[in-house]
């Protein structure tokens, strides 16, 4: 497969080839082209930009490092591999990148409310965040199951004057998080600005979020080549609705002799029919505004996917992802919540950084990949966000055992 | 002309307003089901739409979620929607519109779809989530077979949109009341009534108003200036409360029938 030319996608009207689009009530419709002009005219804008670049810098603390994980690197004694540390971006993940966009986005159009779905919760956090620094008031809606797994952040999105919102229908975990939130903004589309955390739903959101994240990619290029003089093997990096990982992956798309790979959620393994990977194993279907690969039964209700991280706990996943696999340019592979852990424990013990949920299954698959590369060969690793908050959840899964 | 158009064509020719009556499909369960549409149409509706049931029901609040979910544990399915339908026009000439969300049809195969709903019967399509950017992945089959495609409009949407997905559309117009979801409402915003004056100015399509009509009194007002009140939720309540229970299908009848005289 060559390199595609990423320029190209997505159309007008947000296809992605035969994904994407825009599959929302028709009362959603006017907004959503409204966004996507607002967010055209913003994006040509000299002001806009150069506020994004210096809050991305002063606030969010961008550059992250690409930092070389030499102990890891000698005991898989394969390829060398690289962290691209999104764990170090203010509240503690890459989510900060799109909702300082996004913010900044609101406040031109003149939006003083904001609503948003989580499911880690750390895009609720970056949201809520985001809100108190631009004085905006701020609803979060969240599965009650992620709630429960993931009470530190609902209380940091408290401590931020943000109103958390427990989901109780269907699963109760980031689903239903974004079903409610759409009936929120179904309701208050007026005055209210809806800050999807993914590539995913309805265009624009999916080529914006995408635009917004690509500066981790643009960074890792940079960074790379001024450690290595070269382009990495491979780059690894875990999907939920997809952000994190077509943010490094973007700016590398065109460059085909990097492999690109995406890492979902296996859950209790792909056979077993509880997991959270709609690309591995799911079909082509409508969720949530977008087409693209989802899990579902064979008369097109949703399935609820599985997986010890709420992050990655979604049936469904961003159009662009589900083009990129059948176009070829990106593969994409499972990791069970067994993997993550050890993939957690790998880069805990080994590195001094303790990863979230969510990255522990790129860390555990790039390091297996990296095992059977040369040692000439090297694996950039996209650590999505820190693992404080899966700590309880860690707890959960060991009890007993003494730590 | 379609059993839809002929419908309205009769309603203005004895000067009379319609009554669109909402149902879902499979509820309180899949055999449960045929009486209450019966009921409804027998009370004087005079166009069903069928609600297939979605997990992710996204523009629908807690009374029709709560419909759909009971329809689902039931093991509802597009085909036994169909079959349902099938079942209905043995004694019924009411025209049936299926109301759902994309991906359960999307997954039936639209062809298939098309060329199935029919021959069990089926007049109209409405699909929540398909606005016009999206329609061509079914609204020219659906026409090719027979089928009407209704198109909505939203009070966001602007003059020149309701327009253009007016004059693309066939059967009939659905103006949705107010930005939000499904459920009952005490009363309808005071500019409903300017806003439907307006639409129906501008597009030959008939209007049917609908989103929390609940009482004859808000029927009759939401009619003011269009063709037809759609009532969802005020029907679903009653099939919630009365389930399999052999009076429940009596109770939907005396409700409808409290609904269409106001509109007579």
């Amino acid at each position: 497969m060559p390199g595609l030319d990423k320029k190209k996608w997505p159309d007008a009207n947000g296809h992605f080839g035969p994904f994407g689009g825009r599959y929302v009530a028709e009362t959603l419709m006017t907004a959503l082209v409204e966004l996507e002009s607002a967010y055209r005219k913003a994006s040509r804008d000299k002001a806009f930009k150069s506020e994004l670049a210096r809050l991305s810098h002063d606030f969010a603390g961008r550059p992250t490092p690409l930092y070389f994980a030499e102990r890891l690197s000698e005991k898989g004694k394969g390829a060398r591999i690289f962290l691209k540390r999104e764990d170090l971006a203010h509240t503690g993940s890459h989510k900060i990148n799109n909702t300082l966009g996004q913010g900044l986005l609101a406040v031109r159009m003149g939006k003083k409310r904001i609503i948003a779905e989580t499911g880690a919760g750390q895009h609720g956090v970056a949201t809520a965040t985001i809100c108190a620094k631009l004085g905006l008031s701020c609803v979060v809606y969240m599965g009650e199951e992620d709630v429960r797994r993931q009470a530190l952040n609902v209380f940091r999105m408290k401590l931020l004057g943000a109103e958390v919102v427990p989901v109780s229908s269907g699963s109760r975990t980031l689903k239903d998080a974004m079903n409610e939130a759409l009936r929120d903004w179904v309701t208050n589309v007026r005055n209210t600005y809806y800050m999807i955390g993914t590539t995913a739903g309805p265009h624009p959101y999916p080529l914006m979020v995408r635009e917004f994240q690509s500066v981790i990619g643009k960074e890792a290029i940079v960074q790379f080549k001024k450690a290595c003089g070269s382009l990495p093997s491979a780059v690894v990096a875990c999907i939920g609705g997809g952000s994190n990982a077509m943010g490094i992956f973007h700016a590398f798309v065109p460059h085909a002799e990097v492999k690109l790979i995406g890492v979902e959620a296996g859950g209790f393994g792909l056979a077993s029919g509880k997991h959270g990977a709609p690309l591995c194993k799911g079909q082509v279907g409508v969720l949530h505004g977008t087409k693209s690969y989802l899990l579902q039964d064979a008369d097109g209700q949703v399935s609820e996917a599985h997986s010890i991280s709420a992050g990655l706990d979604y049936p469904g996943v961003g159009p662009e992802h589900a083009f990129l696999k059948s176009t070829g340019r990106a593969q994409y592979v499972a990791i069970t919540d067994a993997q993550a852990l050890e993939g957690f424990d790998l880069l805990t013990r080994h590195e001094g950084i303790i990863p979230a949920l969510e990255s522990s299954h790129a860390v555990a698959y790039g390091y297996a990949l990296a095992r059977k590369m040369g040692k000439d060969e090297t694996v950039i690793i996209n650590v999505s966000g820190r693992g404080d908050k899966d700590t309880s959840t860690i707890l959960d899964e060991r009890k007993g055992v003494a730590l | 002309m379609s059993r839809i158009d002929e419908v309205f064509e009769g309603l203005r020719s004895w000067g009379e307003k319609g009554l669109v009556v909402y149902l879902t499909a499979g509820d309180p369960t899949p055999e449960g089901s045929l009486a209450y549409l019966k009921a409804a149409a027998d009370a004087g509706a005079d166009i069903l739409e069928v609600g297939v049931p979605f997990s992710d029901p996204t523009a629908d609040g807690p009374t029709i979620q709560a419909a759909s979910k009971r329809a689902l544990d039931g093991g509802m399915t597009v085909s036994k929607v169909l079959s349902l339908v099938s079942e209905f026009r043995k004694t019924h000439q009411t025209p049936v519109v299926l109301f759902g969300y994309y991906n359960p049809l999307f997954r039936y195969g639209i062809p298939a779809l098309c060329r199935d709903a029919r021959k069990a019967g089926v007049d109209g399509f409405l699909v929540v989530d398909l606005p016009l950017e999206e329609w061509a992945e079914m609204a020219p089959q659906a026409r090719a077979a027979g089928i009407d495609w209704i198109p909505l409009a939203a009070p966001t949407s602007a003059p020149d949109r309701i327009r253009r997905v007016a004059a693309s559309g066939s059967g009939f117009l659905y103006l949705i009341s107010v930005t939000g979801i499904t459920g009952t409402r005490t009363a309808l915003p005071p500019e409903v009534a300017s806003w439907t004056r307006q639409v129906s100015r501008t597009i030959h399509l008939p209007l049917a108003v609908g989103f929390g009509i609940s009482s004859p009194e808000m029927a009759k007002a939401a009619v003011a200036h269009a063709d037809a009140a759609v009532v969802g939720s005020a029907c679903v309540k009653i099939v919630e409360h009365y389930g399999s229970k052999a009076e429940g299908p009596r109770a939907l009848h005396r409700f409808v029938a409290s609904i269409k005289k106001a509109l007579r």
